[in-house]
């Protein structure tokens, strides 16, 4: 009911069939926020975001965008949303301008050539402008079709995946539009499976069946994490991984090249242990130290907690 | 309803439709080909049958009596044997179609004017061939009778009876390309139309622009509006360009009034492209548009509407059928209006058909669409 809410959702479920893939999902976020929603394939995201774009009917519940409510209001909600699904569609037989005009009429903005210039700039796009979509690799590809949901000046944006399947170059170059956007005011609801994006989200839904276990700033969300993370420098990564995995007191083990990303209750009640087996294990530690949690380690250690309950 | 969004939904249609390079040639080289093939190859006319002949009289008349066939220019004389048993060999191997056996002392029965038996052989696996070859033979040995009546009486007409002669109109010579071309053209129309609308809309499902264009201002009615104005230009485009050839590549005049021709037209257009549009509502990818399209839709089309084979001679749940598909009444008006160039005073039934059942598919499809879409 609040216009000054980019999205409200109450008791959101949806299913196909028997699969209940959106369950009693709740859900509120501010005009001006990059809200996150995270979690793994399955766990409901896009079906959310599909909803909300008007897509995909909702089996029960209510979704509001901008104030709009979806299912009645939906012209409104239309004219005033941008989405980018994670095809990044476009005609791929038309090229940048022709795509973007294509675009641009859809939505009724017909002065638009300045606004695509603007756009064309701000991607980067402009020596390129000429080309047909299809011949773009995968990261120009992706900022046209961010540049078409932009054309008519959205207040609100939804990016589905939108770095998957794109090079890192490419993933930093989006990065930064996207914080440039983010200063005009607009909002932006992202899906993503990659927790380091997620980190530079104003706050963060980690998802899983179809439900939200916590939706927090990255920051608080690292505090609620039970216990600590240890990075261990060692020798025979392999081995030492397995030999954690099955020791009692670590709850996660991560490898990453020569080093290990153990999840443990306390580094002063359980430290010493850890390090006495590994050396009776032929194993040399060469260094360790507490690190601050990703949240990859606050997912993965909510996702066990809660399949121990 | 947005004019402009409608207009720019036609303008990509079409920018879309003069990039592809594949699809340029399906609609003016296809048409070449299929109203060629099955204008020349697929005729039904019965020539050239190949017989092989027993001559066993061996005399002038008996001679006279075989060339009649091959005179008439249905036959022609492939083999010639004096052996009897030789027959079945030539007939077993497919080598002729017909054999013709002249008995011993035929020509000497014919002076003494005594009737004789002259035995015709056919290959009847392929039946409908073998009863219009029979046909002939009749046609030649009843003239042949009445050949060597004339050298007894003089004048027939002096022994009474009836005398017929018989003219096919419309198609004098009765060649059936006149029957086919039409008919070609008409499932040219078909094919190209319900295709092309289904994959279009599947395409865009398929990439996922489709899904783009819902969350835009655009309603689903001016998406299907934008895509049934650029396949109907084009389905109006390709008739034109298949009558031309017809016209002046196979010499079959437009009787009739070509007004009346694109207007019935019109009323079909709306089921191939209602159809087209169905068929897009069932299909996922492209691929299986095609399939669907083809099997489902345009096979039962050709083999029930009377395309090749008549409508009357199907048993009576076939006719139903055929009734309810509205290519036979395309097809009637068609040939109608080319061979026999009929008004509007004998096809009104045919427009009155074509109009509701374009009416009837056109919007059931779009409610379909809209269903799924909303």
């Amino acid at each position: 009911m609040n216009p000054m809410k980019a999205l409200e959702l109450h008791s959101v479920f949806k299913s196909f069939g028997e699969i209940t893939a959106v369950n009693d999902l709740s859900l509120t976020v501010d005009r001006g926020e990059m809200y996150a929603l995270v979690g793994p394939d399955g766990s409901g995201k896009t079906t959310t975001i599909r909803m909300l774009c008007g897509i995909v009917k909702p089996t029960s519940g209510e979704l509001r965008v901008l104030g709009f409510d979806v299912q009645k209001q939906k012209e409104e909600v239309k004219k005033r949303i941008g989405y980018l699904s994670q095809k990044f569609s476009l005609y791929g037989d038309l090229t940048i301008d022709e795509n973007i005009e294509f675009f641009a009429e859809i939505h009724g903005v017909y002065d638009y050539k300045a606004r695509r210039n603007e756009l064309l700039e701000f991607t980067r796009l402009t020596p390129f402008r000429d080309r047909l979509a299809e011949k773009l690799s995968g990261g120009m590809k992706q900022k046209l079709a961010l540049a078409c949901t932009l054309i008519h000046t959205p207040e609100i944006i939804f990016l589905d995946e939108p770095t998957t399947g794109v090079d890192p170059v490419s993933r930093r170059d989006f990065w930064k539009v996207l914080a440039a956007l983010l200063k005009t005011g607009i909002t932006i609801i992202m899906t993503t499976p990659y927790l380091d994006e997620a980190e530079r989200c104003s706050r963060v839904a980690l998802m899983d069946n179809g439900n939200i276990l916590m939706a927090d700033t990255p920051a608080n969300l690292k505090k609620v994490m039970n216990g600590e993370v240890v990075e261990i420098v060692c020798s025979d990564i392999r081995r030492s991984f397995a030999l954690m995995k099955k020791h009692h007191s670590v709850k996660e083990v991560q490898a990453f090249g020569d080093r290990l990303n153990i999840v443990i209750n306390s580094s002063v009640a359980d430290m010493q242990q850890i390090l006495v087996h590994l050396q009776e294990n032929m194993i040399t530690v060469n260094d360790w130290r507490v690190v601050k949690p990703s949240l990859e380690n606050v997912f993965i250690s909510l996702l066990t907690d809660r399949k121990k309950v | 309803m947005n004019i402009r969004r409608l207009k720019a939904l036609v303008q990509k249609e079409f920018a879309q439709f003069f990039k592809d390079k594949r699809l340029l040639p399906i609609i003016f080289v296809a048409p070449i080909i299929q109203l060629t093939l099955l204008g020349f190859a697929a005729s039904l006319d019965v020539k050239n049958i190949s017989f092989v002949l027993c001559d066993l009289d061996k005399t002038s008349e008996s001679r006279k009596f075989a060339e009649s066939f091959t005179n008439s220019g249905y036959f022609t004389m492939e083999y010639s044997t004096e052996d009897y048993n030789d027959v079945q060999r030539y007939l077993d191997e497919s080598k002729a179609a017909m054999a013709l056996v002249i008995p011993p002392k035929f020509g000497n029965k014919i002076l003494r004017r005594e009737t004789v038996d002259v035995q015709v052989l056919f290959d009847g696996s392929e039946g409908n061939s073998t009863a219009i070859a029979s046909g002939y033979v009749m046609q030649i040995i009843n003239r042949y009778s009445q050949n060597v009546l004339v050298t007894i009486v003089g004048d027939l007409k002096r022994l009474g009876g009836i005398s017929t002669e018989i003219r096919a109109w419309y198609n004098p010579t009765l060649v059936s390309r006149k029957f086919m071309v039409p008919g070609v053209l008409v499932l040219i129309l078909l094919i190209t139309t319900t295709n092309l609308t289904a994959m279009a809309i599947v395409k865009e499902k398929e990439i996922g622009t489709l899904e783009q264009l819902l969350v835009t201002p655009l309603r689903p009615v001016e998406l299907i509006i934008g895509k049934l104005i650029p396949f109907t230009l084009i389905g109006l485009i390709v008739v034109t360009f298949a009558l031309l050839i017809m016209v002046f590549g196979f010499s079959i005049p437009i009787r009739g009034s070509i007004v009346l021709l694109y207007v019935l037209t019109g009323f079909f257009l709306m089921t191939s492209l209602g159809l087209g549009l169905f068929v897009s509502t069932i299909s996922k990818t492209q691929q299986q548009a095609m399939m669907v399209g083809m099997f489902f839709v345009l096979m039962p089309m050709i083999y029930i509407s009377g395309f090749v084979f008549p409508v009357e001679n199907m048993p009576w749940i076939l006719q139903v059928i055929a009734d309810l598909i509205p290519m036979k009444y395309y097809l009637v008006a068609i040939r109608s209006i080319i061979l026999k160039g009929v008004g509007i005073s004998h096809l009104w039934f045919e427009a009155v058909m074509l109009f509701g059942m374009g009416v009837i598919v056109l919007t059931a499809s779009v409610m379909r669409f809209k269903e799924k879409t909303d």
